[in-house]
């Protein structure tokens, strides 16, 4: 491995299909051992991104470097770059263990080392005791997990990953992600993750790449992604966020950082205090959402934690006069274009 | 869905009906073989295995039969090269025509055999080429390779594209991905079309009376023979050998596209 060069790194990428241009024009450079995901809305162009990245499209601009060599025209199969594609794409004829050592088979491996391999990669997926299975034998979870296995078994320099949960249950999925996260530590290769679920881009990764038609929109930690989106679409696109239009400039904040304050009490100090009156209160368990019209414009919805709320807090707010606070360094100005 | 009782007796006595009206006609042959009097007449009253004897020893039997074996295996195999490639080159291409193309590929089962009889036949005069065993296949490749790249074609578009990539991605070259995913993933599909070409092409009358030269296929004799009236025990004889022998590539057949659950439920449900 290359220290100086980045694991995969993009310049100027553009791809289109026919007239419509999927990816137009990406730079980006993913670190080695990185868990980089590219999170985005469907059509976002992030899968064609990955697609670009693995080999089985190439770009119409622009140049692949991996590990600082040029990839650009290197086709799929000599490219050190393996995937977990979103329908796993298990061979069906194929037992599990076939599936986990294909690479190596292709690669031609001696026996002995490809079974010892092809071992170790099921018991890291934890899979020990299904080598003789069938792919159509295994529930949606251990498919995808055989397809993990498959994918690192020949330890790529960058793994891709195509929204590899995106057919699980809920909380299969969220097991998997803290499962994905474990793995890639002890393994150390480069993920590269592409997903349009932003809690799950949130959760597992080092960087986020937010992307909206074909274009990177912001480029950041998952905490800077969440707490400084540089523009509408990111502030919209991860979670809920406000956007109030004060002096000509647009300000977002947070739900959770805004204070609704009821009579009796105080809005902490030094903070941007409005008032509005409450349109909607919607009791979520954990917490309550309110929805206040504000009297200067606009609407802002606050989040309270339900941690002494009574019944009469809850819906009984509905149509009262409040205030709202928010201290002025949880609000940030965005620019509108995005 | 609930049926009273006499709906169901009406629905077993109707598919019964269809049944016999099936098999009856070929229950009837296969007993008449064993009929020991020349001359058939219901009920039988001796048995015999005389006619397979005689069957077995006659010389134009042999022939013939020797010759539609050949004519059957030489069609399929032309069928299973010829309607292969068209198969992988109309899924995989996306190309101006490939519709079209795919329809004309599509036509000669459906195009009465007369039709393909006469139209080989007089191409053949034309260009010169004297009438043997290779006209007759010929003609029968002509809807034996239909046969073959339906199987095929199915198969191919109910395999999902990404088992392609994947192999291409842990890297596999071309040559790998053909040895290792596809031919495995086609197999069956192949084995299948090969016994119903087999099949088709082993009693094919119309077109090989157009493209036959001097030489009599099983089929071919079997017609005459009937015609001329002398010989009808044998004939039934030969029928009912000839039946079992075409029954079990069918079964086998059957079999094969019948097991093809396997490949189906891996395939991905859904895509972004």
């Amino acid at each position: 491995m290359t220290g100086e060069h980045p694991a995969v790194r993009l310049r100027g990428v553009v791809k289109r299909f026919g007239d419509s241009t999927a990816v137009a024009g990406v730079d980006l450079d993913v670190g080695h051992g990185e868990f980089f995901t590219l999170l985005g809305p469907s059509g976002s162009g992030k899968t064609t991104l990955l697609r670009m990245i693995a080999g089985f499209e190439l770009p119409d601009e622009g140049l692949i470097e991996l590990a600082g060599v040029d990839a650009t025209a290197v086709p799929a199969n000599a490219r050190d770059v393996n995937t977990v594609f979103q329908d796993y794409a298990l061979f069906p004829h194929m037992d599990v263990i076939s599936n986990v050592g294909y690479g190596l088979m292709v690669a031609k491996v001696p026996r002995n080392e490809r079974k010892k391999r092809s071992e170790a990669a099921l018991d890291m997926v934890r899979l020990t005791g299904f080598e003789s299975r069938k792919p159509a034998q295994l529930s949606g979870g251990q498919r995808q997990r055989v397809a993990l296995a498959r994918a690192i078994v020949n330890e790529p320099e960058v793994l891709l990953l195509d929204e590899p949960l995106g057919a699980l249950d809920l909380k299969l999925r969220q097991e998997m992600q803290v499962e994905l996260k474990d793995i890639q530590r002890r393994v150390g290769i480069t993920f590269i993750y592409v997903t349009h679920d932003q809690e799950e881009a949130l959760t597992m990764s080092d960087r986020v790449a937010v992307m909206d038609g074909g274009r990177i929109q912001q480029v950041d930690t998952p905490f800077r992604i969440y707490e400084r989106p540089a523009s509408e679409f990111v502030a919209g696109f991860i979670g809920v966020s406000n956007l109030l239009e004060r002096d000509g400039r647009q300000v977002t904040v947070r739900p959770e950082k805004v204070h609704l304050v009821t009579d009796g009490e105080t809005p902490p100090a030094g903070a941007h205090v409005e008032a509005g009156t409450v349109t909607e209160v919607v009791y979520l368990g954990m917490v309550t959402r309110y929805i206040v019209a504000l009297d200067a414009g606009g609407n802002v919805t606050a989040l309270r934690q339900n941690v002494e709320t009574q019944d009469e807090d809850t819906v009984g707010l509905r149509g009262r006069r409040v205030q709202v606070a928010w201290l002025p360094e949880q609000a940030y100005e965005i620019s509108s274009a995005g | 869905m609930r049926r009273s009782g006499l709906a169901r007796a009406g629905l077993w006595m109707w598919v019964a009906g269809v049944l016999l009206f099936l098999f009856v006609p070929i229950i009837t042959i296969v007993l008449f073989s064993f009929d020991a009097s020349k001359i058939e007449t219901w009920p039988i009253r001796s048995w015999t295995t005389h006619w397979y004897s005689v069957a077995f020893h006659d010389a134009q039997v042999r022939s013939s039969f020797l010759l539609s074996i050949k004519a059957a295996t030489l069609a399929t195999l032309i069928a299973l090269l010829l309607g292969s490639l068209a198969a992988f080159g109309v899924h995989r291409a996306r190309f101006f025509g490939r519709d079209s193309i795919s329809l004309l590929l599509i036509l000669p089962l459906a195009l009465p055999g007369i039709i393909t009889g006469v139209a080989l036949n007089s191409a053949f005069q034309y260009v010169g080429i004297p009438l043997s065993l290779w006209t007759i296949v010929i003609g029968h490749a002509t809807f034996c390779i239909v046969v073959v790249y339906n199987n095929v074609v199915a198969r191919l578009r109910r395999t999902s594209s990404t088992l392609l990539e994947a192999s291409a991605d842990l890297g596999a070259t071309g040559l790998q991905t053909l040895r290792y995913i596809t031919l495995p993933t086609i197999a069956t599909a192949l084995v299948s079309g090969a016994l119903l070409a087999f099949a088709l092409s082993f009693d094919e009358v119309i077109v090989t009376t157009f493209t036959a030269g001097a030489q009599n296929t099983l089929p071919i004799w079997i017609f005459g023979a009937i015609r001329l009236g002398q010989q009808l025990p044998e004939v039934n004889a030969v029928v009912a050998f000839v039946l079992i022998i075409m029954f079990i590539p069918i079964l086998i057949a059957a079999r094969l596209t019948g097991s093809e659950n396997v490949v189906r439920s891996a395939e991905p449900s859904r895509r972004t």
